[in-house]
């Protein structure tokens, strides 16, 4: 990862997010069809709200985008060569049985940036995340919000290209939340391409530039925000805002 | 009074009988180097065996956790074959030496480190996995983290690999000889002594024993307190 040696921000801006195609892909476990297929292009700058109700395939959708799964049909490709930088959030955060510091330390050795600069990486991170005063806290004794943030400060240190964040905020109270869209915020404006998957409207509301809505494990729509929160185009989605129980 | 047993430890230690201490000394050496060796052939195999796919993995989990149980007297028989002077290791000329003791108990610790580290290692791999696929992990480089992470289980684990050599005597009286100055330790003394009916003294030495036993855990009790509130 040569790019680590050249100023984050600097080769962030340089560049815009790679887009993100998916490609007829379908995911079935045992017979039993999950998700697709679906074949989408994120493209813009984001970020990508997916939406949709319980079940509709949102953090599936998100796994394959990431890697974690592979399609059992499709294909999943980047608009650039190779695997971009990505990371992922997840709604429970796992982090290693070590203090906040230690975590992105073993996050930056794995990625195998040069030992000498870890430790500064490491402390810039957390004093952005405001996690300064418990760099020496074992990570599994911070408060929910905090761990949230942590695993924030785990993404950014690795700088991706792309974030996927799955329901980061559904466990959390107000207070957190909103620490957490100021980070969603922050990764976009460093140029990182956002997709992040919730169920609440207001949150989406307030971050979305794009959404991808899902439903019954198909993409219904692909709309720019503004136009999906007034003028949804499908029945699902139509449906959905108006606060109905959809399948 | 010279026949009370606490009396005959209490004696044995405060008159620093150098004979005492010398078989004192040397079975923490043995069962000590022993389980270090066992730990650092064992914990990487038990890591292993929780992190890879192979075929034989099921008969090689079941044969690890079969092993745990291996009685000493066998580990010590084959440990015998090998070492004596017709067999495949005989040109060492190892046995009735501390290192064939050495080689005994590894032989019994090592399945207990290697099956018990298994299945701490594939408990907390279930919970990081998604995580280190998401760092870019190789299963190689999540072996180093994950036995990390364990470390509170693994000294637990290290404790028991210990428990288990201190207190075997089958293999290493048939692998060390029992010789008086060289291979005799404390749970070779203790038979001995109990065999001529000095009773006492086998009991003073088995008070020795324990109170060292309690000594080595409770230190390890503590070092993992302290480290566990420092890091969680």
């Amino acid at each position: 990862m040569t790019l680590f040696n050249v100023p984050l921000l600097a080769s962030a801006a340089l560049m815009s997010p790679p887009a993100l195609r998916f490609n007829g892909v379908a995911f079935s476990e045992q017979g039993k069809a999950l998700l697709g297929p679906c074949s989408f292009n994120l493209e813009g700058t984001g970020p990508t709200l997916v939406m949709g109700p319980n079940g509709a395939g949102k953090s599936l959708l998100l796994r394959l985008a990431h890697g974690l799964l592979s399609p059992t049909q499709g294909r999943v490709s980047w608009s650039i060569e190779g695997r971009p930088r990505q990371a992922m959030v997840f709604q429970h955060p796992i982090l290693l049985r070590r203090s906040a510091v230690a975590n992105l330390i073993h996050a930056l050795a794995v990625n195998n940036v040069p030992r000498k600069t870890r430790a500064k990486l490491a402390f810039d991170a957390l004093e952005r995340f405001g996690l300064a005063a418990s760099s020496d806290t074992p990570a599994r004794v911070l408060s929910g919000g905090e761990q949230q943030r942590l695993a924030l400060a785990r993404a950014w240190v690795l700088s991706p290209q792309v974030l996927f964040l799955d329901e980061p905020t559904s466990a959390l109270d107000p207070a957190a939340i909103k620490a957490v869209e100021a980070a969603v915020r922050e990764f976009h404006q460093r140029g990182t391409r956002i997709v992040m998957t919730t169920h609440d409207l207001h949150q989406a509301r307030r971050l979305a530039g794009d959404v991808l809505f899902l439903s019954g494990g198909k993409v219904r729509e692909h709309t720019p925000a503004e136009a999906f929160f007034n003028r949804p185009v499908s029945r699902e989605a139509q449906a959905f805002i108006a606060g109905e129980l959809v399948e | 009074m010279e026949n009370n047993a606490f009396y005959v430890a209490l004696s044995l230690l405060l008159d620093f009988d150098a004979s005492l201490f010398q078989i004192v000394a040397l079975s923490l050496q043995v069962s000590l180097l022993a389980v270090l060796i066992a730990a650092v052939l064992g914990f990487p195999l038990g890591a292993a065996v929780a992190l890879w796919r192979f075929p034989g993995r099921g008969i090689m989990i079941v044969v690890l956790n079969a092993l745990m149980g291996l009685p000493p007297v066998v580990a010590g028989l084959i440990v015998y074959l090998l070492l004596s002077r017709a067999g495949p290791l005989g040109e060492w000329g190892f046995l009735f030496t501390p290192g064939a003791m050495v080689v005994a108990q590894v032989v019994l610790v090592l399945p207990i480190l290697a099956a018990l580290s298994r299945q701490k290692v594939e408990e907390l791999m279930v919970e990081y996995h998604e995580q280190f696929v998401s760092l870019g992990m190789s299963r190689a480089r999540m072996m180093p983290t994950l036995l990390w992470d364990a470390r509170f289980a693994l000294l637990t684990i290290l404790l028991a690999g210990f428990g288990r050599a201190s207190a075997e005597v089958g293999a290493v009286m048939m692998v060390g000889g029992n010789i008086d100055g060289v291979t005799r330790v404390m749970t070779t003394a203790i038979v001995l002594e109990t065999g001529k009916g000095n009773l006492p003294l086998a009991l003073g030495l088995g008070i020795v024993l324990l109170a060292l036993v309690m000594l080595i855990n409770a230190g390890a009790y503590l070092v993992g307190e302290l480290t566990r509130r420092r890091t969680g």
